[in-house]
């Protein structure tokens, strides 16, 4: 069982990494590209290994960013949704809102939020909010519109008030869709955190980044972007840990 | 003289769509009295589920009243308790935490609750599946946990909508030996929908032959068998009589050319 699952899911895209890395090794010392352009991988983590002590602190305020954003952001898309079925008639007034609120560039939208708040952590937060509050809000909105209709018949034969409905019925049941909605916005959320460094701080990657690309440090660059790369998946990883432990009723079907 | 446990006086109720006016039912009387089993026999789609919802509460009717213990309930909750047509367990609780939701509902101390449940699964067979979720059970073994979880409702009343409709003959047959044997140890008052004449005949103390829309009482039936009853009783001519007339009956019901 165990062996079948990496064979299935862990090595096609592990072996998949690797041969790029190698194809771009390979590329970069045959062809000679010049490593301002593009340097190599090994490079790169020559240059990460020596460059440690100073980006881990970048990474280090990154991560607290990132995760404070994400919880914030989440928090925020919670409320959305369950305010949005409370009241039906508010859903249709708000839901092509929510829904535009995703088509603004935040990067268009990011000076203003400086203009208006300043630089402290008030526009960063907004920024990596706008960025995760709307897969969670419109999956966790799809999962309690969805509930089973044969267990709310239940439900309300056997008289159990509103409140009830929601806690015992609703939201257990909209909680799978919530997860899916939840992975989405934590591998945004290291994205949301990055642009909202570019607003102005001291330390992060995002403010590294432009740093080094000021100084035409590619191999930091893509130091950085490896970085991101790491955290978004270890993001991911963390939800999919959180999902398995909190539903575990999945587990027989699957 | 003891009071009924339900009684259904005039019930009549229609609906409106999209200018067609639908009568469901018509002036039905009925009751149900302490420790009674009562069958309701139709036409599919002859509005029984309608009833249903207006015995749990749910729908208001256009006019006639809903008693239940000696008090007009007509549009309250919480009354009944209930076993719909598919099991509808929940698939995040546990066997034992399904069956207390009822309970749970009601605002019964969890603990008490579970320990009454853990009791009746063992009754009824399902002993070390406390802990399991419904999932691992075959349909017959989660109609049973529904069943029980109905049968643990704080409620003297139980509803059971055509409960074992989904199911395959066998297991249908085997369910209702079960219920009987269960419901002739624990008498509680139940209404019962069915389009089964034989699970009907079978269970009842008391049938009610329902028309074609809208829904009128056709007839009323005591059941003349004797308890504990067996199976085999399916099989005595006097019970093959029975079912023949009233399928008879039924069948002129159907909308012609059937």
């Amino acid at each position: 069982m165990r062996n079948k699952y990496w064979a299935k899911t862990v090595w096609p895209p592990v072996t998949a990494v690797v041969f790029l890395l190698l194809a771009w090794q390979a590329s970069s010392t045959l062809l000679d590209i010049p490593a301002w352009i593009l340097p190599s991988p090994l490079a790169i983590m020559r240059e990460a290994a020596a460059n440690w002590d100073s980006f881990s602190e970048h990474t280090v305020a990154t991560v607290y960013l990132t995760v404070a954003g994400f919880i914030i952001g989440s928090a925020v898309g919670f409320f959305f949704s369950f305010l949005l079925h409370r009241l039906e008639r508010i859903k249709g007034a708000l839901y092509p809102l929510l829904i535009m609120s995703q088509n603004i560039p935040v990067i268009a939208l990011a000076p203003l939020l400086m203009l208006w708040f300043g630089f402290g952590l008030l526009p960063k937060m907004i920024v990596i909010t706008l960025v995760c509050f709307f897969p969670i809000a419109v999956s966790t909105l799809n999962g309690l519109s969805r509930t089973d209709p044969a267990m709310m018949d239940y439900m309300k034969m056997i008289g159990a008030s509103r409140r009830q409905i929601f806690y015992k019925l609703e939201l257990p049941y909209a909680l799978p869709y919530t997860f899916a909605g939840l992975k989405i916005s934590a591998t945004y959320s290291v994205m949301g955190a990055i642009m909202a460094e570019w607003l102005g701080t001291e330390k992060g990657i995002g403010m590294y980044m432009l740093l080094q690309k000021s100084s035409f440090r590619t191999d930091r660059v893509f130091v950085a972007i490896a970085m991101i790369v790491a955290l978004s998946l270890l993001m991911f990883a963390a939800i999919t840990v959180l999902e398995k432990l909190l539903i575990r009723w999945n587990k027989n079907t699957r | 003289m003891s009071v009924n446990q339900l009684e259904l006086k005039n019930i009549s109720k229609h609906f409106e769509n999209r200018g067609n006016r639908l009568h469901v039912l018509d002036r039905i009387n009925l009751t149900v009295a302490k420790g009674e089993f009562v069958s309701i026999i139709g036409p599919s789609g002859c509005g029984k589920s309608t009833l249903f919802h207006i015995v749990g509460g749910l729908v208001a009717p256009d006019s006639g009243e809903v008693w239940i213990d000696g008090k007009p309930v007509t549009g309250q909750k919480g009354h009944i308790s209930y076993m719909p047509q598919q099991p509808a367990l929940f698939p995040w609780r546990t066997i034992e935490d399904n069956v207390i939701m009822a309970r749970e509902v009601a605002g019964w101390p969890k603990k008490e609750a579970r320990a009454e449940a853990r009791r009746w699964l063992a009754k009824v067979g399902l002993k070390g599946y406390e802990k399991a979720y419904p999932q691992v059970l075959s349909g017959g073994m989660q109609q049973r946990v529904a069943f029980i979880r109905a049968l643990l409702g704080p409620q003297e009343l139980i509803c059971l909508d055509e409960p074992f409709s989904a199911l395959d003959a066998l297991t249908r047959m085997e369910m209702q030996r079960w219920l009987l044997n269960i419901w002739e140890s624990n008498q509680r008052s139940v209404l019962f929908i069915t389009h089964q004449i034989e699970e009907a005949l079978l269970l009842s103390d008391k049938v009610y032959l329902l028309s074609n829309k809208p829904a009128k009482i056709l007839r009323q039936i005591e059941v003349p068998f004797a308890r504990p009853r067996r199976e085999a009783l399916m099989s005595d001519p006097l019970f093959v009589e029975w079912k023949r007339d009233i399928y008879e009956q039924l069948r002129q019901e159907l909308p012609s050319g059937m």
